[in-house]
């Protein structure tokens, strides 16, 4: 049998390969960013130094949002035609779907924050004191926990009936620390403060959080 | 057990299954042996689909177990189960050679070469063109059925669970696939069909197996429903296996 690393890629390049196809999850997530950065920017005029307090909050909510779209549609596509069944008959392990889920997720939901970083940027004239890379490290730290709770929580939501609500349900309130960490290290940099505490506990809650849902997923996965 | 006993390749034993407070599969016991190609018969309802999906795994049992090729485990035997479904277990958005190509890996068939070869060789025993770059999504339900007992077929199975397989089939290419599922048997693979068109299985199948309110209720070698045993008496006719 392939290695579970080798089943992981496989399924990874499966799904960019049908999300560079129908483009069904990248589109709603880049046009839903889109919205609430001009709706906000049209509806405050905020000063450079009032920006640096409420742009951490207003990103992180904006991707948050963003990233429930993507999740949804991440299990949308196993369970049209029950091609998830195929993948429960055989013997490929179930984190390795897992892992290839989240890590297509956190590809996607990178690929919208790189696209719409400068444009919040631009709009609320973002210009941060601290150091820029740490922007990046509570960037890739930040996602990694919205997709690794919110693939494993959308697995899990797959079977009920109104998915789509039960989602955000599930996810936004275990995602409080880590909203709140993402929030507060990227408003910390920005403007100039120390954001260690706040990266920690981001690095943290990753590890906790990747370790119980690649633990409990086969138990998911075989739910009925 | 003497050297020429057969030993049945599943043991199905007071299988139960409950959705709620309904009983899809009501104390189901039975045994199966290699080699022979069962269709299983019934009415909408009967609990024919239920209890394939119990016997390929994906039915955890509310009571009573499963024992295929000696394990009660499916993971350990899943390598040699095919399971075909109703819908087709494929990825619309991928052609055909897309979709086995990832299966394949997913049963351990790797190495491009060996891998295209027997993905290639697959969809040519279906009666599909390899080649052909449309995606799935985009073919007739019949190839689309047929493209799906290719993926079933894919790991080369020693027992092949089928649900119907020739639903929205021609009868020209359901008949193809009958004298395909047949041929497959001969090679000593153990076939399950559950199907609404009995008589194409005709001649082709060793055993009627007839399903009524979650119970079998009779095995005949003929396409000949047994007369109808009721709830009361359908337990009494479980287990009664042909060899």
């Amino acid at each position: 049998m392939s290695a579970p690393a080798g089943i992981t890629r496989v399924s990874l390049l499966k799904d960019l390969r049908l999300e560079w196809r129908s483009k069904d999850a990248i589109n709603s997530m880049l046009f839903f960013s889109l919205l609430v950065v001009v709706v906000f920017s049209f509806s405050f005029d905020p000063s450079a130094e009032e920006s640096r307090q409420i742009a951490g909050g207003l990103i992180w909510v904006a991707f948050l949002f963003a990233a429930v779209v993507a999740l949804n549609q991440t299990w949308a596509r196993e369970i049209r035609n029950q091609v998830l069944d195929a993948y429960r008959v055989s013997p490929a392990p179930a984190n390795s779907l897992f892992m290839a889920k989240t890590l297509g997720n956190f590809i996607f939901v990178s690929v919208l924050e790189a696209l719409m970083t400068p444009l919040f940027i631009v709009f609320y004239r973002l210009r941060a004191l601290g150091p820029a890379w740490q922007l990046l490290l509570a960037a890739v730290l930040g996602t990694w926990a919205l997709v690794v709770n919110g693939t494993f929580f959308a697995a899990m939501s797959l079977r009920t009936r109104s998915r789509e609500i039960m989602l955000p349900l599930l996810l936004f309130p275990i995602s409080i620390p880590a909203l709140l960490a993402m929030v507060q290290s990227t408003t910390a940099i920005l403007n100039g403060e120390g954001a260690r505490f706040w990266i920690v506990l981001l690095v943290t809650y990753d590890l906790v959080f990747t370790t119980v849902c690649l633990i409990l997923f086969e138990t998911v996965l075989n739910a009925e | 057990m003497t050297e020429n006993t057969p030993v049945p390749v599943i043991t199905v034993t007071n299988l139960i299954k409950q959705f709620g407070r309904f009983a899809a599969l009501r104390g189901v016991t039975a045994e199966f042996f290699g080699g022979k190609l069962y269709a299983i018969l019934g009415d909408n309802g009967a609990g024919k689909t239920t209890l394939l999906r119990a016997m390929a795994g994906l039915n955890q049992p509310s009571s009573g177990h499963i024992s295929i090729l000696g394990s009660s485990k499916f993971h350990d035997v899943c390598q040699q189960v095919g399971y075909m479904a109703h819908p087709s277990l494929l990825y619309d958005e991928m052609s055909g050679m897309e979709n086995l190509e990832y299966f394949a890996r997913l049963y351990g068939i790797t190495g491009s070469t060996r891998c295209a070869e027997v993905i290639r060789a697959v969809i040519l025993s279906v009666g599909l063109d390899p080649d052909l770059v449309r995606p799935v999504g985009q073919y007739s339900q019949g190839m689309r059925q047929r493209m799906s007992l290719a993926r079933a077929l894919l790991n080369d199975p020693k027992i092949l669970l089928l649900d119907e397989p020739f639903s929205n089939v021609d009868t020209h290419s359901a008949t193809e696939m009958v004298r395909l599922l047949a041929r497959t048997r001969d090679q000593g693979k153990t076939l399950f069909i559950v199907t609404h068109q009995a008589s194409l299985l005709e001649g082709a199948a060793d055993e009627f197996v007839w399903m009524e309110s979650g119970k079998i209720v009779g095995r005949t070698r003929e396409l000949k429903r047994p007369e109808s045993h009721g709830a009361s008496a359908g337990g009494e006719v479980n287990g009664g296996n042909l060899k």
